[in-house]
């Protein structure tokens, strides 16, 4: 057997072009998934073989253009220059062909062979498009392959137009020249030239290219060409005066009149009979269920719908496996308790390890639910009318319209998890946006925080506990908002995102498509996220246990229990009592010694003198050494805050989902005045995401900024916990 | 397969004339459009990521467009052009210079 030759071909399209369904078409479920450097899309690669040849596929990032103003286009272009692939395939959606070649051409400008594949033809006849491939192929002078994606129509012909270009012997590139008019080709004539001489980054980049770059005041190139000789200054210079001149004669940029030169140079082949249609604006079906859909009233309307349904779907459907994930690590845990001697271990194994993990794989099927359901909307096209419907109002706290569902997500609708809401974001395409929503998103209100809320307005506001959780959640959202709009204020400040953004046909997404994204995104969850998670759990419960009570104080609790026994001793025998009875009251005294035993270790540990030693800070903001405890174990899951505070309280186990016993406890303290109270809730609310939030929040965007939203929503929480029970202190 | 650009270059005209059409023409921002009104842009003044943006999705002078929705605030406003539909908001439209039809 010989050695299959290699040939590797990179697949590039605009956004919504079907290139994914295309690439998911070819390669099947196997692909390799890496990152790009500085995104958050994924690195797909994948084979097809073919004739003895092993063609290998890589998934470009789906861009508009090939200029540099997101990172997306710079790695799409850092791909074909750096890894010199053997050729392109560059999927267009062809019935807005004219669009999509503006980004074929500038693949052509580099000169790397492509293969054009026409998408979605099956959606041309319906449409009124007529199209000459072969017409166009000759005009293009590139093979060009006529496809329906969807159900995985021409893609042996265009991995047969892959075996074509690799089995030529002459690898050179040819890059095109495109005329840019009589005011740019003589300047770009002369720029190319002394980029020749100089051999001026022309290892990397072909000269005519790098000369255009510099006409389209392309920050990538320039940056680069600093930095490669004093011609980057001199090329500058020359387009800084080209600038000028036509600023003053034809009221336009340089980089403006590449683009109407590109066009024009489509324009020019599509007008040669390539292509014939009825009315390029005439509307589509999609702009007749517009009509609908963003509707002034029937619009909102839908969408709420929409929402609601997917976050009732995500979090009633997803409920039962959830449930049966925790009933499988409860009785793993108790097959621990019962396998592992008292102690250490067992602590470790049950607390530590299990409950950790149980915690992060119970988040599994939310996940699984949302981002199937999240991938459909997006697939569909539904996202964008979403986006577009709310941006008027986002935009004002410097968010975007898409941000909506994110919040949502995460406890918009109370009873929501910030995970699967942070993991929404990946839709959102405006970098600052982004990083703005995964900072807010968790203050919603999660299903965690809920048990946490109910044990609190339970004891506080007994008679009006719906109406008070009602309030909480127009405070979330109000806080989530207003701290956006601070951020992009300040460490996020900047105009806006331009909004300008294609609403997509509606198209219904393929069910392997929408497997093959959910399972992704699951797997590197699981994976990557789980070894943090495992990790930090670990920690936790180090922090919680560690160090033990001495010896001495131990054996005090020990004589305590032998002065019940004896006690319970002779009542039993003074008072003629059943055994029954005297192994209830012996019960009742021992667990009333557990508890307090509980509590002081509790108070022992690194966590219980953490929580004491920042008292003097949190009694500013009203809340005893308890709740800090309690506030530190709930960073692991804020379910923990409820058993935490119970512990901290002395009151032995208490489940969170029936915590009236807390509740009254509590309510009979005097430390808890309603400030406390308030100033405790909002805490709760802001203080920082749990932990697998924040791994989650650094798998979205980097690691610094989920420190970042980390120790700022810590800040934020505490800053306005201590004005609200100062001021409110004051008053009452 | 062998093209010769150079013969491309003379189609390659940078404004096709005007097309004959009906109704009055005027010369208007893209804002000030209604909805169903049809047009074509003159100008374009963004330049930088705006410009960008706005020129790698085909809105140069001389194509034809139809204003086909506005968002239930009015703003961002959904646009037809050269087979497909796109948003822009209002301040980016304000850039843009149209001769519309009446």
């Amino acid at each position: 057997m010989t050695i299959a030759k290699q040939i590797t071909v990179a697949v590039a399209g605009q956004p919504n072009c079907g290139k994914s369904t295309m690439f998911n078409a070819i390669t099947g479920a196997a692909a390799r998934v890496g990152n790009y450097p500085g995104i958050t899309v994924d690195r797909l690669e994948g084979h097809y073989l073919l004739n003895g040849y092993d063609i290998k596929l890589i998934d470009l990032p789906g861009t508009y253009s090939l200029t540099s103003y997101s990172p997306e286009e710079v790695v799409a272009r850092d791909v074909i220059i750096d890894e010199r692939p053997d050729a392109v395939i560059d999927m267009v959606d062809t019935s807005a062909l004219e669009r999509s070649l503006y980004l074929a051409v500038q693949f052509m400008e580099i000169g790397v062979p492509i293969i054009l594949g026409l998408n979605m033809m099956d959606e041309l006849r319906r449409k009124g498009i007529r199209i000459d491939s072969a017409k166009l192929s000759r005009l293009l002078g590139i093979p060009v392959v006529e496809c329906t994606a969807r159900i995985g129509l021409g893609k042996r012909e265009l991995m047969e137009a892959v075996v074509k270009i690799g089995e030529k012997s002459d690898r050179t590139w040819n890059p095109i020249d495109i005329s840019y008019g009589h005011d740019l080709d003589p300047v770009l004539h002369e720029m190319t030239q002394k980029i020749e001489a100089a051999r001026f980054m022309t290892d990397r980049y072909p000269a005519r290219w790098i000369a255009v770059k510099y006409l389209e005041d392309d920050e990538n190139i320039i940056e680069h060409g600093r930095r490669a000789g004093a011609l980057g200054q001199e090329l500058e210079a020359m387009v800084k005066k080209l600038g000028e001149h036509t600023e003053k004669t034809l009221n336009t940029y340089p980089e403006a009149i590449v683009a109407d030169y590109r066009y024009g140079f489509i324009n020019s082949l599509l007008k040669q009979g390539a292509i014939t249609r009825e009315d390029d604006l005439r509307f589509d079906i999609s702009d007749k269920i517009d009509l609908v859909v963003t509707h002034r009233l029937l619009g909102p309307v839908i969408m709420l719908g929409v929402l609601w349904l997917m976050f009732y779907v995500t979090f009633t459907l997803g409920a039962y496996p959830q449930g049966w994930i925790e009933s499988g690590f409860n009785f793993l845990g108790a097959l621990a308790a019962s396998q592992i001697p008292e102690g250490l271990l067992q602590s470790l194994v049950t607390k530590g390890i299990l409950d950790g993990v149980g915690a992060v794989l119970s988040f599994t099927p939310l996940i699984l639910i949302m981002f199937a359901m999240l991938v459909f909307l997006e697939d569909l096209g539904y996202m964008a009318r979403t986006a577009y419907m709310l941006d008027r109002v986002f935009r004002v706290f410097g968010l975007h319209g898409a941000s909506v569902m994110s919040f949502i997500m995460s406890g918009g609708i109370p009873g929501g998890c910030a995970v699967p809401g942070v993991m929404c974001t990946r839709t959102l395409r405006s970098p600052k946006e982004r990083l703005a929503t995964l900072f807010t998103a968790p203050f919603m209100v999660c299903g965690a925080k809920t048990t946490a809320y109910i044990m609190l307005t339970a004891a506080f506001f007994a008679r009006s506990a719906a109406f008070a959780m009602f309030v909480i959640v127009l405070v979330a959202w109000s806080l989530a908002l207003i701290a956006a709009r601070i951020l992009r204020w300040t460490v996020i400040k900047g105009p806006s995102t331009p909004f300008v953004m294609e609403l997509p046909p509606y198209r219904l997404p393929t069910l392997r498509g929408i497997a093959i994204h959910t399972w992704e995104r699951l797997r590197q969850f699981v994976t990557k996220a789980a070894t943090v998670i495992f990790g930090i759990s670990v920690i936790m419960w180090l922090l919680m246990t560690f160090p033990q009570l001495p010896e001495n104080r131990i054996h005090f609790f020990d004589k305590q229990r032998e002065a019940v026994r004896q006690e319970v001793d002779i009542r039993a025998s003074a008072e003629n009592l059943s055994a029954q009875t005297s192994a209830a009251i012996l019960d009742k005294g021992l667990r009333e010694i557990d508890s307090r035993q509980n509590e002081t270790a509790l108070k022992y540990s690194i966590a219980g003198r953490v929580g004491v030693g920042l008292e003097p800070l949190s009694k500013l903001a009203g809340f005893p050494w308890q709740v800090n405890i309690a506030l530190l174990g709930a960073f692991a899951a804020k379910e923990v805050f409820v058993s935490t505070m119970a512990t901290a309280y002395a009151m032995g186990t208490v489940d969170p989902k029936h915590s009236s016993s807390l509740s009254e406890r509590l309510a009979r303290d005097p430390a808890y005045t309603t400030p406390a109270i308030v100033s405790l809730l909002l805490f709760i609310l802001l203080y920082a995401p749990c932990m697998v939030t924040v791994v989650a929040i650094g798998r979205e965007s980097n690691w610094r900024w989920a420190l970042f939203v980390l120790f700022g929503s810590i800040t934020f929480a505490y800053t306005l916990s201590v004005i609200v029970y100062q001021i409110g202190s004051a008053f009452v | 397969m062998e093209v010769e650009y150079s013969d491309l270059r003379i189609h390659n005209a940078k404004h096709q004339p005007p097309k004959e059409r009906r109704g009055v023409i005027m010369v208007l921002p893209l804002r000030k459009m209604h909805v169903n009104q049809k047009g074509r842009i003159k100008a374009v003044t963004a330049n930088g990521e705006l410009g960008r943006r706005l020129r790698d999705m085909g809105l140069v002078p001389g194509t034809d467009f139809v204003i086909i929705g506005r968002a239930p605030l009015y703003d961002p406003v959904a646009i037809r052009l050269k087979g497909f539909t796109m948003t822009l908001r209002n301040k980016e439209a304000d850039y843009i210079t149209v001769d519309a039809e009446k």
